[in-house]
């Protein structure tokens, strides 16, 4: 799509009604393409360059096109594996984040409560002062800092070398803690091993496809049209959207099971009696390829401040488990799920069925879960029963839901526990960290301090003095918000915020650093199928603004840690690279070199003798897979571990006072807190504003309709939004939804801190409302 | 001076016929999806008197299987 800076009136409105005509075909026919190269035609000669979407996990490849120093026109980039030329409308539309008309260009400080401009030395020197002060007063675990899955993986590794190494602290936690820490814990616990087995391609292959709360043609609408070009040429694959909720997925799917939230922990375990049952068991992969665990049980929420756990597993046998699943007969599930006997049986036999193959994707509907963990494991166990797993087609698939989830917090590892190899546990992980980084191994502590609520709540109790805050808004995604904003406009609190555009978090800061935002600067972000894709500096940043790795590389060096980061600005992204790159020497996840990255559309690691890995734990793809066939090397008895996990109620259930349960989420044309989209015009215009959807039947009960102004409470607060009946969604009678992208309805303000106690993500999905005719 | 757009669905196999058609039109401008059979249309009228004109002038064309408003602006 092109943008030409200097329309006339009657121009802008033409390219307004063609953008909100593609966005309405995209969200009605996803995958739609318009872009041609004609369309491009009047933009004269200008070089194409590549770089990856920013705007979810699937990292879509775009081409942007630059002339005299801005980004004029985008389009989808056909040489790229993943999403072949496709794009979504926030890919189209991508480019014009970078220019909204109050994009910070100059730092900011607060002076007698008003935020004044300054040069951007000046405010480094403050921070670089600020961090030193409140490290000498209060200790090193009195400052912190708050990244996100869209900080670059180069950001992102500074950020854990300036914490962990130079400092001394493990308060460095990042938003993915919100999005993927359940998948993460559900990989650790099940593999050894973070990250999918399989990738993309595996939708190319399978026969099935069973989405588990995910509204992938919203959310990941690229690769939904690819399960949908997938189903267009082989009139056999099945796509089942399993959900809490009626969505365009649902519209597209050939079966909708709509279930009570949280129920999809019995769900599982009912498919799994089924499997069992029915003696449907690979009996030769279970045997060979599957350890048996069991866990702990009525393992809390979260809910206090001084709340702790660490699960134990135990090795139990078949009987155990037969025994376990005796509780999830499809006829006991039935009575409390809302699925049917039949539904359940129907998707046990999609899953083993020998003739087909299955892939389940998730994402916020399982993670975002006070058991997501146990969610994750559940799936697993579904797929390890009959063997589906690690060939193409066979997947159960974690989709991610930031652009670099994957690359930068899970892989670095920008949360309180990892180091960029292991955990800070470990002796040898630390060992290691120390050697690559020249530090003492000292320096690193050993323990983990605060996870995501328990950081925050540590603002709030006054026992971290300092937050610096880069690529993400938490005054608008932190659950249970009212407290969290309080705790961050303490008066002896300093908040430092790094971003591009102001929002409800700069609002709360004291000081403001202008960021570069993606192809302003040079790094690499990592997908969801283990894909590293490199981007370079396209176009300069605005006024002042730099990366949010050269800041903390600025802020370092002041305080007497430049020696640890002895780069330019013009070359340490590619010495990052090299650096980091040590950590992962070896040949399940050995990452491509700089230069390789550079010259190709991304490259999933391990990438072992110059290939990428596309199935892993697989001897046959898995250069790192010892034996013949699989080979799970991430656990010591090389097995996969099957964990039995109940099913444990929602610490909030709809009441008499409190009769319906609240999820919130996303829309298509939205980025997470809307803080760029909402700066789009296509975007903003084709939503506006949040809203509520409510089943019809409930909205005539209360007496509303479609714009109708209803009040939103929840024991945290109350919020007044309009009605949007059967828009885009219905959801189930008595649930309402509500979209987050909004700033100025703050959902979660209403939302609830309760979270995993493995993973420690917080569960957005369930909180009991109740709903008022205003 | 109106500005709208459409989705138009053409029938089986005319979307290139349609499109020929509807470029003729001088207040319509078509871009063709290139993977699906649809078409988005945006219409560029002097006053309401033309509009009305040309939207009737749509509703003869064979081509067209349905459509659909999106977007409309009164200029």
């Amino acid at each position: 799509m092109e943008f030409n800076q200097s329309l006339d009136r009657r121009q802008f409105i033409k390219n307004l009604a063609i953008s909100s005509a593609i966005i309405a075909a995209k969200t009605l026919i996803p995958g739609v393409l318009f872009a041609r190269e004609s369309d491009f035609k009047n933009l004269g000669d200008v070089d194409w360059n590549k770089t990856p979407c920013r705007f979810c996990g699937v990292g879509c490849g775009l081409l942007v096109a630059i002339k005299d120093g801005k980004a004029v026109a985008v389009k989808g980039d056909p040489q790229s594996p993943v999403n072949k030329g496709l794009c979504c409308v926030k890919g189209y539309h991508s480019i014009q984040s970078l220019y909204a008309k109050d994009r910070l260009t100059k730092a900011q400080i607060r002076k007698n409560g008003v935020m004044v401009d300054v040069p951007i030395s000046q405010a480094l020197d403050l921070v670089a002062k600020k961090m030193k002060d409140s490290i000498a007063k209060y200790g090193k675990d009195s400052v912190a800092m708050y990244g996100s899955g869209q900080w670059t993986i180069p950001d992102g590794y500074i950020a854990s070398k300036f914490m962990k190494g130079a400092l001394g602290t493990n308060n460095l936690e990042a938003n993915a803690r919100l999005c993927m820490a359940s998948a993460v814990t559900g990989f650790i616990s099940t593999f050894g091993l973070d990250e999918p087995m399989g990738c993309y391609e595996d939708i190319d292959y399978a026969d099935v496809f069973i989405l588990w709360g995910n509204n992938m043609a919203e959310m990941h609408p690229v690769l939904f049209s690819r399960i949908l070009d997938r189903k267009n040429k082989n009139r056999k694959v099945k796509i089942i959207d399993l959900a809490t909720r009626t969505t365009r997925t649902s519209y597209a799917a050939d079966k909708s099971m709509l279930f009570e939230p949280q129920t999809d922990l019995a769900i599982a375990n009912a498919i799994c009696f089924e499997i069992l049952h029915n003696d449907k068991i690979d009996q030769k992969f279970f045997k060979n390829h599957v350890a048996l665990k069991k866990g702990k049980t009525n393992i809390g929420y979260g809910l206090e401040d001084d709340f702790q756990f660490k699960d134990k597993l135990e090795t139990i046998d078949l009987d155990a488990v037969k025994t376990f699943l005796k509780d999830y007969t499809p006829e006991k599930v039935a009575k409390y799920s809302g699925l049917s006997v039949e539904d359940i049986r129907y998707l046990a036999s999609l899953y083993y069925d020998p003739k087909l193959k299955v892939m389940s994707l998730w994402c916020m509907g399982v993670n975002q879960h006070t058991r997501g963990t146990w969610m994750n494991n559940l799936i697993y166990n579904i797929h390890l029963l009959v063997g589906k797993i690690s060939t193409p087609g066979n997947s159960p698939f974690s989709l991610t839901g930031q652009p670099s989830a994957c690359g930068t917090v899970r892989e670095v590892g920008t949360l309180t526990h990892k180091l960029p190899y292991g955990v800070v546990m470990s002796k040898k992980a630390r060992e290691k960290a120390a050697k690559i980084w020249q530090v003492p191994a000292s320096q690193i502590p050993s323990k983990p301090t605060h996870h995501t609520v328990s950081m925050f709540r540590a603002l709030d109790r006054g026992e971290i003095k300092f937050m610096w805050i880069q690529v993400t808004n938490p005054m608008v995604t932190m659950p249970k918000l009212q407290r969290y904003r309080d705790g961050a406009k303490k008066k002896d609190s300093f908040i430092v915020v790094s971003d591009i555009y102001p929002t409800p978090t700069t609002d709360i800061a004291d000081v403001i650093l202008p960021s570069a935002l993606w192809f302003e600067r040079e790094g690499m972000f990592g997908n969801s199928e283990r894909r590293t894709q490199h981007f370079d500096k396209l176009v300069n940043p605005p006024g002042e603004a730099m990366s949010d790795g050269l800041q903390i590389m600025e802020v370092a060096t002041r305080m007497g840690h430049g020696k640890l980061f002895p780069w330019t600005k013009e070359n340490y992204i590619e010495k990052v690279w090299a650096e980091y790159s040590q950590f992962h020497e070896n040949d399940k996840h050995r990452m491509a070199p700089y230069e390789v990255l550079k010259k190709n559309p991304g490259m999933r690691w391990p990438y072992v003798k110059g290939k990428e890995t596309r199935w892993r734990f697989n001897a046959k793809y898995d250069p790192a897979a010892k034996g013949s066939s699989f080979d799970f090397y991430g656990k010591p008895d090389g097995k996969a571990w099957f964990i039995i996990r109940p099913y444990e109620q929602a610490p909030e259930r709809p009441d008499e006072k409190y009769p319906f349960l609240l999820c919130t989420g996303r829309v298509i044309e939205h980025w997470h807190s809307g803080s760029m989209t909402m700066r789009i015009p296509a975007l903003y215009q084709a939503v506006p504003a949040g809203y509520v959807e409510i089943h019809p039947i409930d909205a005539k009960e209360l007496g509303v309709g479609n714009g109708s102004k209803v009040k939103i409470t929840s024991r945290r607060g109350s919020l007044i939004l309009k009605v949007l009946m059967d828009g885009r969604a219905r959801p189930r009678k008595g649930d309402l939804f509500v979209p987050f992208f909004d700033e100025s309805i703050l959902i979660n303000e209403l939302t609830l801190d309760a979270f995993c106690p493995i993973s420690k993500q917080p569960d957005y999905k369930k909180c009991a409302v109740r709903i008022e005719k205003v | 001076m109106p500005i709208n757009s459409y989705l138009v669905y053409p029938r089986l196999g005319e979307k290139e016929a349609l499109i020929t058609h509807l470029n003729k039109i001088s207040e319509c401008e078509t871009l063709e999806a290139s993977n699906e059979d649809i078409v988005i249309l945006v219409t560029d009228t002097t006053d309401e008197l033309h509009e009305g004109i040309l939207q009737e002038n749509l509703k003869l064309i064979p081509e067209i299987q349905g459509m659909a408003l999106v977007y409309a602006q009164e200029g």
